[in-house]
């Protein structure tokens, strides 16, 4: 079954929460709608649903227009943020309350709850009560409810922030897995580009109640098609400086200047903003013809693994992200090289102008 | 936890403190009229349940507990009926003027209930429901309605939205969701709040005593008019008085644990 959403705004209080959203999701595909808090991922979510209604714009399932049919009749399953099971039953009946509800033989109840939970690996826990249950397995729970039926339509909001970094990649793992097989729509909601990728499929920027981009992950991290586009998608965000091309020389905030390279050659001369990946920059050079700043070193950020090191001079500010835990005392002057060919071109407007040349040397 | 001796002691002189006047209650409603009368004792020196066997015996004492208890036993129905959806409503849907009604709620509460007196004495004379059950039940409500909703309400808030919509995800129709799901969920939000609802209409003498006369006749009513030829009847008054106490203490036991987590969670 497919999906279509027609210039499905929602307007609450005067506020609009989504304006003109046109996406349709196709029969088995696995989405991801990437946005920040407040983008409208989980309005539209509950539109889909059948929770809310849409203030204008209609709602196609296979053509059929569902926009105002009830919830109950939908056929699609939902699994929230926070883990949402019904308390006064075992893990065993919450799996089997969906399948209860549509009187199925317990025979065929039996047989389904069974094979889900083993999907799922919480067979040992099915007598158990879900508050007596961890994080990971009540949310496990949520997810075995929603998929021991056969909805159509499953969406997934966020499931994964309130739990643990450890448990969290291995769900998603596992979730990934779980929809190979599968005919129905998924839609996986999240704010963190890192999970939008590793999770693939088709990916969906929301910003401020609209999409402003939506195609194969892959696609959408190498060419999104304006700055916030790519802010979005990049953790940390991405580096932007303003800067200008003239006949024969890039600068940067009119501080730093190089002479015009090939790949930039074909822009008209004229202001631009550029866009450096934290994860493309790097503190010694990689190539003959990176650029150098001269840079001092702000803060030091430790995340996992990895340090998010803050440079600044007079003008702007960068990010790099390099693999490693490191210390870096204040002040230090350093020298930061980027690479050229992983240079973003935006114009003023934001707008996409040129993406990364070299698209064979992008690593994700 | 150890205690020391001082604290100990300290706890005794409160617990001896408040239970005296029980003890007392106790104590005389096992004496003869001479005895109370007569020289202080600590404990019966006659032992007796004559007074106990009158109640029972005496339909004019034994109607009264009945008429009590049916009468909360409809209110607390009556009210929670009321409240429950009420309630729902409040904590669930936006609609205009939800706040203000809310509140509007619990400044009815803050009438005396002598206020109500007349206009209900007066209404319900002329539509048949004086000196009935029902009657008394029903103004009680006026006064259990709003405290059930306000307590009710903060338990179904402590309820995630999402779980109701799981529910109709699931394919659950809403009585069967409220039904099923929900209530079992504020269950102990259920039980304050019948406790304080029972509690309320158990112990209201005023409205209770003004609204029958000889069918719904309270026991709190008939114990107050107790002097009969042969003067007051000390030891059959002290024996009702045991015996209104129990009802309380039957489901103060019952709900202990519920009233436990209610003070704890929600709007008490």
């Amino acid at each position: 079954m497919s999906l279509t959403l027609e210039n499905v705004s929602r307007v609450v209080d005067g506020v609009p929460h989504l304006s003109d959203v046109n996406i349709t999701f196709e029969p088995g595909s696995f989405n991801v709608l990437l946005g920040r808090t407040l983008a409208g991922k989980t309005s539209l979510m509950r539109l889909m649903a059948g929770l809310d209604r849409p203030t204008a714009g209609r709602l196609l399932m296979d053509g059929e227009d569902v926009t105002g049919k009830p919830v109950q009749r939908r056929n699609v399953s939902m699994v929230y943020q926070q883990f949402i099971n019904f308390p006064g039953m075992t893990v065993r009946e919450n799996i089997a309350s969906p399948l209860r509800i549509a009187r199925m033989k317990d025979a065929e109840i039996g047989r389904r709850v069974a094979e889900t939970a083993a999907m799922l690996r919480i067979e040992p826990l099915l007598d158990r009560y879900p508050l007596e249950l961890s994080g990971g397995q009540q949310q496990r729970t949520a997810m075995a409810r929603a998929l021991v039926k056969d909805a159509s339509l499953i969406l997934f909001d966020e499931p994964l922030v309130n739990l643990d970094y450890k448990l969290r990649e291995e769900l998603r793992v596992e979730l990934r897995e779980l929809f190979r097989e599968r005919n129905a729509i998924a839609v996986y909601a999240s704010t963190e580009p890192n999970e939008a990728l590793a999770l693939g499929g088709a990916t969906t920027l929301l910003h401020e109640g609209r999409i402003i981009q939506s195609g194969p992950g892959n696609h959408v991290y190498r060419q999104p098609v304006n700055i916030h586009a790519a802010e979005l998608f990049s953790e940390p965000p991405i580096n932007l400086i303003n800067g200008r091309l003239t006949e024969n020389e890039i600068n940067f905030d009119d501080y730093a200047f190089y002479s015009m390279i090939p790949e930039l050659a074909s822009l008209p001369p004229g202001n631009y903003s550029f866009g450096v990946r934290p994860s493309h920059l790097g503190l010694v050079p990689r190539d003959d013809d990176d650029l150098e700043f001269a840079m001092q070193v702000e803060l030091a950020e430790i995340s996992g693994s990895e340090t998010f090191l803050h440079v600044r001079n007079e003008h702007f500010n960068l990010v790099l992200q390099l693999s490693g835990v490191h210390a870096y005392r204040t002040d230090t002057p350093i020298k930061v090289y980027l690479p050229i060919h992983k240079l973003f071109v935006f114009s003023v407007d934001g707008d996409m102008v040129q993406a990364p040349a070299m698209l064979n040397r992008e690593q994700v | 936890m150890k205690m020391t001796k001082g604290k100990a002691f300290g706890i005794a002189l409160y617990i001896l403190f408040v239970l005296t006047p029980i003890y007392w209650l106790l104590n005389m409603s096992f004496k003869t009229n001479s005895e109370i009368l007569g020289t202080l004792t600590l404990w019966p020196q006659e032992f007796t349940l004559a007074n106990y066997a009158v109640i029972f015996t005496d339909s004019s004492w034994y109607s009264g507990y009945i008429n009590s208890m049916i009468y909360v036993s409809l209110n607390v129905a009556i009210t929670l009926a009321v409240a429950l959806p009420a309630a729902y409503a409040f904590s669930r849907y936006k609609f205009v003027g939800d706040k203000h009604l809310f509140f509007w709620l619990l400044t009815n509460r803050m009438a005396p209930p002598a206020v109500f007196l007349l206009p209900f004495f007066q209404l319900y004379s002329s539509i048949g429901l004086f000196d009935t059950h029902l009657g008394v039940a029903l103004a009680h409500c006026l006064f259990n309605v709003p405290l059930a909703v306000w307590i009710l309400e903060g338990f179904m808030s402590g309820v995630p939205r999402e779980v109701d919509e799981t529910a109709y995800i699931d394919g659950y129709s809403f009585p069967r969701f409220f039904g099923r799901i929900f209530l079992p969920m504020i269950r102990s939000g259920i039980g304050v709040t019948a406790f304080f609802v029972f509690m309320f209409s158990w112990v209201e003498l005023l409205l209770a005593r003004t609204l029958t006369s000889v069918d719904a006749k309270p026991i709190a009513a008939i114990m107050t008019r107790t002097v009969g030829a042969t003067g007051v009847d000390w030891g059959v008054l002290a024996a009702a008085g045991v015996l209104t106490i129990i009802p309380g203490l039957l489901v103060v036991y019952f709900v202990r644990n519920h009233v436990a987590k209610g003070f704890a969670l929600g709007r008490v």
